[in-house]
């Protein structure tokens, strides 16, 4: 296989040299420390084997925000060097390898472990769960996503980025086109963290349709929750497209096969269907359980019941199956005929009304709420008028005809930061806000939090605005620079101010939660936001196994009925008699171990070098075979440690 | 793995094959919590694995007449040898439900027996399957010489690749009955098993139409 890796550019290039010196430095810090302070020990217990649904979706939350510096770093980086014409900032093959790491990293690596984290931190507490279904399933999950953003990050510093965008088409991405290593990191990184993807669509379906409180009927679910349901049967049924279209391009790089190469009869747009009848819903698995924040959040700070909530489900579900009918979009300019084109723009079109169905019932919700402009709903407020522009933008580009026009243009660029950005990443950030007590037992600033607010708000639209206009005057995505005189240059430079503001607003998120780890106000009654669902019963942070014993729901919202008197409060606290032994899943340092193994086989693809693919492959055969023997896998809290912990929390009963 | 919603646990796990029962009416692959959600939880997994299948046949769909000059599937395939792969595969299947069928009636030895049938079944589909590849890369089509081939050695090979880890994996079930017998535990590994092994078999009953029949059409 002819991947070579570029070693020469360790050293040539200063921008490489210079992340090389900082990986080896933090590295070199972060053993240091580990060493120095005892902590190796402490790091392997209690997360590196973990099988708690908590500490997972902690460590997802924890490598969502690295990967939204790491990306957010690539923005700046282009919008640097596209904020003035004919600079030499980046040179073409540097902005094409940013603008793929960029988008990639984005999606499958911020937004996608962002939106795990929420499955995590909230779905069982939700739900009156002890766990996931699958515990030992979840710690996989989470560490071949980790190894798959690993190999994805490390591609940077040794052989060469992928740079045929996030969306790899072929024959550019093919060995003639794209021959050194980078796109082979792209295909396995992609591919690893998908298998871990498509198990955590399985494990919270289970987890949602059996594991739920007595009581909790589907029709009482917190509509989070919900979105998670509808996001998981989303990912099972997307994720397996994307496994092959990687698959197969893989497959025509490695062996020489022709799936959708130029010659012996192979067709690119079969790769470009297949990536996009997995990249649309995609869109919707990182949106969705966004809107099931936005449903939380802004119910809570209402104080009022959602509006519609069985509209609200309702539109969840139409979403997910009209998504799945829309992929051609991506691709109008294909030529597939006015008839293929009529369909899936009508398809697309038809998608905006369960949308506006969300976006009318939560300002329903609000309307004559009592409303506390706490920071996650300010981010959810925001929300409203950004996602509104976006979807309009969207009906525009879904406009078959005018699409040749905007097609692959800034208008696009525009759009879909417009709806990443202002749906999934303000709901993730609210998501982190509203949660964050529970995960860790204090809350975070409120002045900092607004001052990044503002920040990335302002920022936002100064950014994202102009580039429309650059759109509409003919400037192309995916261009390193552009000529002067066209125009172009105001609106440029305008937008890269709006990228630096965000930028700073990211800052202060970083400041803000490194401030309040030592001066936030701590959250002693588990319930700050004066919440309304399951898991606001709870202490902050939430016991190891969550309930001591679990409550049974007789409505809605149960948690608020019973602080307004309508059901028993007592209900939702322990009593001593009832406690029985906790059965809990042992903690496991395979899942770890078998996700290196797979990153061993990644690397060993990527470069070809077969010895390492026969040594992971090995390991990971191994390891599941010791699983399937393995029969002591669980244990028993015994009743005194659960009395111990609850009357220590002040929550148990006669 | 074990989960964690047992609220009404009485008593505590022995070391050894002590199995906690949550619901003795039920059959005996169905009477640990446990076991339930992973019986839930491999369907769904087949679901997704079927959809993988379905674009592995849709691509498949798309380039099989993307021979470029080269060896077509009515040149290729042989008659005799992939009839004969049907009907072992299909017995298999038979076979390893009489598995399920001996386990529900408690008889360990005979379950053993006949899931040792259905893996060596399987071990000779495969056989047939390697010898016909070989054949054909022999005479030149090979996955690289045309979009239909890749396709082709792709999808079947899928499907093989499926059937072998299906093998090792009942092998290893079989080792666990001899050490453990039937236990509510040896029992959802056996159903298990044998959901993988009836769902690859409704995927070749799909290859052997789309793929082979009228690949000779
Ligand atoms: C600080 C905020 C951000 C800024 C300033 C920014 C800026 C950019 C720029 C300049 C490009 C390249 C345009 C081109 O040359 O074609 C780009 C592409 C892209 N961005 Fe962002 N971005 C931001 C956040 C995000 C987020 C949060 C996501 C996803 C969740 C995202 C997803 C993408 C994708 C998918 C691409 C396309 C990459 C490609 O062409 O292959 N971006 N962004
Ligand atoms: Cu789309």
């Amino acid at each position: 296989m002819n991947t070579v890796p570029h070693w020469g550019i360790f050293i040539t290039e200063p921008m490489i040299l210079g992340s090389d010196v900082m990986i080896v430095l933090t590295s070199v810090a972060i053993v240091f420390a580990l060493t120095k302070f005892k902590k190796w020990g402490w790091l392997w217990r209690e997360w590196l084997t973990t099988v708690d649904h908590k500490k997972i979706g902690i460590m997802y939350m924890i490598a969502a925000l690295l990967m939204l510096f790491r990306g957010g770093v690539d923005a700046e980086l282009m919008r640097t060097q596209l904020a003035l014409p004919n600079l030499s900032f980046l040179d073409a093959e540097h902005y094409d390898e940013i603008f793929t790491t960029h988008g990639t990293i984005m999606i499958l690596f911020m937004a996608m472990p962002f939106v795990f984290a929420l499955f995590n931190i909230v779905v069982p507490l939700q739900i009156g769960a002890r766990d996931v279904a699958f515990p030992y399933l979840n710690a996989i999950s989470f560490w071949l996503f980790f190894f798959g953003a690993f190999l994805m990050n490390i591609s940077f510093v040794i052989g060469g980025s992928p740079d045929a965008g996030w969306t790899s088409y072929p024959p550019l991405s093919e060995l003639g086109f794209s021959n050194g290593p980078g796109q082979n990191y792209y295909l396995l990184a992609l591919q690893i963290s998908g298998i871990g993807s498509i198990a955590t669509g399985i494990n919270f379906l289970v987890t949602i349709l059996k594991m739920r409180a007595p009581g909790m009927t589907l029709w009482r679910m917190p509509l989070f929750t919900w979105s998670v349901l509808a996001t998981s049967i989303l990912i099972l049924f997307a994720f397996p497209a994307l496994t092959i279209a990687l698959a197969l391009l893989l497959l025509d790089r490695t062996l020489g096969t022709h799936f959708f190469t130029m010659l012996h009869g192979g067709n690119p747009m079969m790769f470009i269907n297949l990536f996009w009848i997995w990249g649309h819903p995609e869109v919707y698995i990182v949106i969705l359980p966004a809107f099931g924040v936005f449903s939380e959040v802004i119910s809570t700070f209402s104080r009022k019941a959602t509006f519609g909530y069985g509209s609200m489900v309702f539109a969840l579900v139409a979403i997910s199956i009209v998504g799945f009918l829309t992929w051609v979009h991506h691709f109008f300019t294909m030529g597939a005929g006015a008839d293929v084109n009529t369909f899936f723009a009508i398809a697309t079109m038809v998608i905006a009304i369960p949308t506006g169905v969300k976006v009318f019932n939560w300002l329903f919700t609000m309307y004559r709420g009592r409303i506390r402009m706490t920071l996650p709903m300010m981010w959810a407020v925001a929300f409203i008028p950004c996602f509104a522009i976006g979807g309009a933008t969207g009906v525009m580009l879904a406009v078959a005809p005018a699409d040749y026009q905007y097609h692959n243009s800034y208008f696009l660029i525009a759009h879909f930061h417009q709806v990443l950005i202002g749906g999934t990443v303000f709901g993730m950030i609210a998501g982190m806000y509203y949660w964050w007590p529970k995960m860790f037992g204090f809350l975070l600033d409120e002045r900092l939090g607004k001052w990044a607010f503002w920040f990335f708000n302002i920022g936002f639209y100064v950014c994202f605005l102009p580039q429309y206009a650059l759109g509409l005057m003919g400037m192309t995505r995916r261009i390193y620079t552009y000529p002067a005189g066209l125009g172009w240059t105001v609106p440029n430079f305008i937008s890269t101010i709006g990228a630096y503001l965000m930028g700073i607003g990211f800052l202060f998120i970083v400041w803000q939660v490194i401030y309040s780890v030592k001066y936030g106000e701590r959250d002693v009654t588990g319930d700050p936001w004066d919440g309304r669902t399951l898991e606001w019963s709870l202490p902050s942070p939430a016991p190891h196994y969550n309930f001591a014993t679990i409550p049974t729901i007789e409505g809605r919202d149960a948690w608020w009925m019973a602080k307004q008197g309508q059901l028993d409060k007592n209900a939702f606290l322990p009593k001593k008699s009832d406690i029985k032994p906790i059965h809990m899943p042992k903690n496991s340092g395979r899942p770890f171990i078998l996700s290196i193994c797979f990153f061993i086989i990644g690397i060993g693809l990527v470069f070809g070098v077969v010895p390492f693919d026969v040594i992971g492959g090995l390991g990971v055969a191994f390891c599941m075979f010791r699983r399937s023997f393995e029969y002591d896998t669980d244990y028993y809290i015994p009743v005194d440690e659960v009395i111990h912990t609850e009357s220590a929390l002040g929550r148990l009963q006669g | 793995m074990t989960t964690l919603a047992h609220n009404n646990v009485e008593h505590h796990h022995g070391a050894g094959d002590h199995v906690h029962v949550d619901y003795p009416e039920r059959p005996i692959e169905y009477q640990t919590q446990d076991g339930a959600l992973k019986i839930l939880g491999f369907w769904v997994f087949l679901a997704t694995d079927l959809i993988l299948f379905a674009c592995l046949f849709a691509t498949f769909i798309v380039l099989r007449t993307h021979t470029d000059g080269g060896p077509t599937g009515k040149e290729l395939f042989d008659v005799p040898i992939f009839t004969a792969e049907t009907l072992i595969l299909l017995t298999s299947s038979f076979t390893g439900g009489l598995a399920t069928f001996e386990m529900h009636r408690g008889h360990r030895n005979r379950v053993i027996g006949w899931l040792i049938i259905t893996a060596l079944l399987g071990l000779s589909f495969v056989g047939l399957e390697v010898n016909e590849f070989v054949h054909m890369a022999m005479e030149g089509a090979t996955m690289q010489r045309s979009a239909f081939l890749s396709a082709f050695f792709t999808l079947v090979g899928t499907h093989g690749c499926h059937v072998s880890l299906g093998i090792l994996w009942m092998t290893g079930i079989i080792i666990q009955l001899f050490q453990r017998g039937i236990t509510p535990i040896t029992a959802r590994k056996v159903y298990i098993v044998n959901m993988y092994w009836h769902f690859l078999d409704v995927v070749w009953v799909f290859l052997f139409t789309i793929v082979y029949l009228m690949g000779v059409m």
